[in-house]
């Protein structure tokens, strides 16, 4: 199979197969300026993972929208839910980045967090 | 108000937060960053979508996260900073000496400021090209927006600019939209770009386009716009390769929203207005390797130079400037005779475009079409100073070629006043 890395804007072109290794099955992975890469097309072979970026209303603050992604990556098929918590998802002002908005967000094990401050609307 | 500073800051997006914190770090304490919106951190704000910062922060982050830090930076070092105002005019003023240069700023809070200082960075950023730049015919519906435009109202404003939506132009702003508009629940139908290659990113067309089964026409354009108050559709037609569209490749799509992603244009009316040398390719000041214009103390740093397709490029671009401007205040940089810098064969523009020659430094190039496996050439003459391999060079990354003392001292002793950047193909 072959890949192009999102991990960073090199964009390295990887070719990813399945081999026996010793009697065991294994992914090689070739094309990849880092190791990075390796994991990365490892991961688009069996489980492909994303960030995910959205930004909400958030209530009291000095601007309308607070941008959020969710912690680590998730599974890519459970992006929709993801998106769809996210969008039922409440914000208070003040908000520091990294604080968290949505615990375990659709049961990836993974919090939806603030990327940036909202201070809190002036009188 | 009449205020007398060191440096003034055009500008409090990445590349005036940067130029800032480096200029304090090499120990100027009289400055000012003037931002118009009302918060500081410019377009990274609502670029929520990550992958920044990989290169200087040495993590992956999101736009509004990257200008956090620098925004705490700034903090951090006291540096003032006024938002909500916009630069009008800058002049240079001779009888003020020292503090010949003026920025005139108007403030809702204060009025209009005038601003006497030593040196004056420019970091005003770009602006997108929009449908009048294209000259595409058709009618003149609601509904056409340039992406980066709509991004702000995604992301900021909490409003969908509308449901069936066509992308022109494959450019990373078109193509991070082309998720973030499909991820709030609209059908993108399609992205067309006008050339056979895309101008963004392959991770982008990854993880945007191909993860979310929206098709890439490449050498395909936007021929008719359609719809008399809203957007209806769009005809889209092939085109050769002289860019013309090809007779009876005609489409119709229908679709309520346009997206352009077709290009940015460094922001430069301040600059122009003021007097410094423009470089008609990138649409920015020339300068030399310490970022500063043709106008001494005046430095210009970021996507009002040229377009960077990384901020962290940004960044390095803009502590440069913010530590020439310092070192400017203090008298402390000659002016040392300068050779010219020119590009050649694949290679369409270079920053700097002169260069002192007293420290080594990096040039910054783009190559005009996509060209493999070659090398970068800096001649003096017909003297090769120094040269760098390529495996693939293409026109949305940025290449960089340090120069070192030793190369200097090569290109002193050849005594040319002009230096050739060039590719040579294997």
């Amino acid at each position: 199979m072959e890949y192009t890395c999102i991990l960073c804007p090199r964009g390295c072109h990887l070719t990813a197969e399945k081999v026996m290794e010793e009697g065991k099955k294994t992914i090689k992975v070739s094309g990849n300026f880092c190791p990075r890469g390796i994991r990365y097309a490892t991961e688009e072979m069996t489980m492909p993972m994303r960030t995910v970026t959205t930004s909400l209303y958030v209530e009291g603050g000095d601007m309308k929208m607070v941008s959020m992604k969710t912690a680590a990556p998730v599974p890519k098929e459970r992006i929709p839910q993801v998106l769809e918590a996210a969008a039922k998802a409440q914000a208070k002002a003040p908000l520091k980045v990294g604080d968290a908005i949505l615990k375990n967000v659709a049961e990836t094990g993974t919090d939806l967090i603030a990327t940036r401050n909202v201070a809190a609307a002036r009188g | 108000m009449i205020r007398t500073l060191n440096t003034v800051i055009v500008g409090g997006g990445p590349a005036g937060l940067s130029a800032a914190v480096a200029a304090f770090d090499a120990g100027e304490r009289s400055l000012l960053i003037v931002e118009r919106d009302v918060h500081l951190g410019g377009i990274l704000q609502q670029c929520i979508h990550n992958g920044f910062g990989l290169q200087w922060f040495k993590e992956e982050l999101t736009g509004p996260e990257y200008a956090q830090r620098f925004i705490d930076q700034a903090e951090e070092r006291q540096i003032e900073s006024v938002t909500g105002t916009m630069v009008l005019e800058i002049r240079q003023d001779p009888q003020n000496a020292p503090y010949d240069k003026t920025v005139f700023c108007l403030s809702p809070s204060e009025g209009v400021l005038e601003l006497r200082c030593r040196s004056v960075i420019l970091s005003m950023g770009c602006r997108e090209r929009v449908r009048g730049n294209l000259k595409t015919p058709g009618t003149r519906p609601v509904g056409i927006y340039s992406a980066g435009l709509a991004q702000r109202l995604v992301n900021l404003e909490g409003v969908m600019p509308g449901k069936k939506v066509v992308i022109l132009g494959s450019g990373d702003i078109g193509l991070i939209m082309a998720r973030r508009m499909t991820w709030e629940g609209a059908e993108v139908k399609m992205v067309c770009e006008i050339m056979p290659y895309s101008a963004g990113l392959a991770r982008n067309i990854q993880q945007c386009l191909i993860d979310l089964n929206i098709p890439l026409h490449l050498s395909t354009t936007i021929v008719n716009i359609h719809g008399r108050d809203r957007l209806e559709g769009v005809t889209i037609a092939r085109v050769d390769e002289k860019r013309n569209p090809i007779p009876g490749t005609e489409q119709y799509v229908e679709c309520d929203t346009l997206l352009l992603s077709v290009g940015l244009l460094p922001e430069n009316e301040l600059s122009r207005a003021l007097g410094v040398e423009m470089d008609p390719v990138t649409g920015g000041p020339r300068v030399d390797e310490n970022r500063q214009t043709s106008i001494p103390g005046v430095y210009a740093c970021g996507n009002v130079l040229h377009v960077h397709d990384i901020v962290d490029f940004v960044s390095k671009e803009s502590t440069i400037a913010g530590k020439s401007a310092a070192a400017y205040n203090l008298q402390s940089q000659s002016g040392a005779e300068q050779v010219t810098l020119k590009a050649a064969g694949a290679v369409r523009y270079t920053v700097p475009q002169m260069a002192s020659l007293e420290e080594p430094f990096s040039i910054f190039c783009r190559v005009a079409y996509p060209v493999s496996s070659g090398k970068f050439l800096v001649k003096a003459g017909d003297q090769v100073i120094l040269e760098k391999k390529f495996i693939k060079a293409v026109p949305s990354e940025m290449e960089e070629i340090p120069v070192r003392k030793a190369e200097l001292e090569k290109i002193l002793s050849t005594g040319a006043g002009e230096l050739t950047l060039e590719t040579c193909l294997d």
